[in-house]
């Protein structure tokens, strides 16, 4: 006795359902598509034109460890948890300016 | 090669440590071309780099982004950019330790399904660049003979991933990046889990069944098929063998079929 596994008659039965229904619905991933070679999400290295990138200079940290009472302002406040918490920030004791 | 790439003035070390180090002065010996000490430039210079990474996070990451908001993102896209600056040149590949960054984050320990979602997200990268390979065609599997199917392997996808979570990443995800604007309700005691995957040239995303996750990853493990349906079934009563597998054999999750030889 190896492992303990699914009867093979069972597996076999299942395999033949799927394969069989897959034959039938098939050819959904032939359909013809370029490949577009260089064109990937990211490789912005460079000092790019546009918000964020300007060479402004902001030299400071703009949120330090101490001042996380920041709150997320997306979709996660919406949202509540199940044991019926909402966020709630603590401080972080880290990452504070040095003395 | 072993020549300073920065000046015959200024320590590279230094540098790279006044980089990520904004209470750091400009490393000394740093003049720009009228010979003068140059703090501005490096200023600049320095915001840029922790800028630029930022936005590569962005990139990466949208559904955090949505999610938390552009204002909370960049702070903490900055902390993390401080805290695991890139070891390599590739950006590609920057951002691999970010979710488990969230999960560790005090903070959002109020949104713990971040993590799950940043994983999901992450995944979904590694998909797009992971190397092209033409999934199992399914008539392989069916030509096995009946004997041999429940001992079968397969070697994975390159593009293949399983995400299993106590979270509904799926909704999650659809909600905050996929399909923005539709109005779904997100119940957060939900777990979903994800398959993630690129058969061809397109990432895909799939809600898996119950079962399904653990199944697939008995698999990727190199359990056979007739393990890793039993490991699934354990699991989760409601796991369907079929279904599942169609699921996976439809979205290439496999790339070749092992056949064991039987002693």
């Amino acid at each position: 006795m190896k492992h303990k596994a699914m009867s093979a008659a069972i597996v076999a039965g299942a395999v033949a359902t799927a394969v069989a229904g897959l034959s039938t619905t098939a050819p959904a991933q032939a359909q013809a598509k370029e490949k577009c070679y260089g064109v990937s999400l990211k490789g912005k290295n460079d000092c790019q034109a546009g918000p964020g990138t300007t060479c402004a200079g902001t030299s400071t940290i703009d949120y330090q460890g101490n001042a996380w009472t920041l709150v997320p302002k997306g979709t996660c406040t919406t949202m509540e948890l199940p044991d019926g918490r909402t966020g709630s920030l603590t401080a972080l004791d880290r990452d504070l300016p040095k003395a | 090669m072993a020549s300073n790439p920065f000046s015959d003035t200024v320590d590279g070390n230094a540098f790279g440590a006044a980089l990520l180090d904004p209470e750091r002065p400009a490393p000394a010996g740093l003049v720009g071309p009228d010979g003068k000490h140059a703090p501005k430039r490096f200023n600049v210079y320095r915001n840029n780099v922790i800028v630029s990474l930022r936005d590569a996070l962005a990139d990466s990451f949208p559904a955090i982004k949505t999610l938390l908001g552009e204002d909370y993102f960049n702070a903490l896209a900055r902390a993390f950019v401080l805290a695991h600056p890139p070891t390599s040149p590739v950006l590609i590949w920057y951002g691999g330790k970010f979710p488990d960054f969230v999960e560790a984050f005090p903070p959002l320990a109020a949104y713990p399904y971040l993590a799950d979602v940043a994983r999901v997200e992450w995944a979904w990268l590694q998909a797009y660049h992971a190397a092209d390979a033409k999934p199992l065609d399914p008539a392989e599997l069916g030509a096995l003979p009946p004997d041999a199917i429940g001992g079968a392997c397969f070697a994975k996808h390159p593009a293949a991933w399983v995400l299993s979570s106590d979270w509904p990443v799926w909704d999650l995800l659809r909600v905050n990046r996929f399909e923005p604007g539709t109005d779904i309700v997100i119940d957060l005691a939900t777990p979903q889990s994800v398959l993630v995957s690129r058969p061809e040239l397109d990432v895909e995303l799939m809600m898996l069944r119950p079962g399904a996750d653990v199944f697939l990853q008995a698999l990727f493990n190199g359990e056979t098929l007739g393990e890793a349906a039993f490991h699934a079934q354990q699991h989760s009563a409601d796991f369907s063998l079929s279904d599942s597998l169609s699921d996976c054999l439809s979205n290439g999750v496999f790339e070749q079929l092992i056949v064991n030889q039987t002693d």
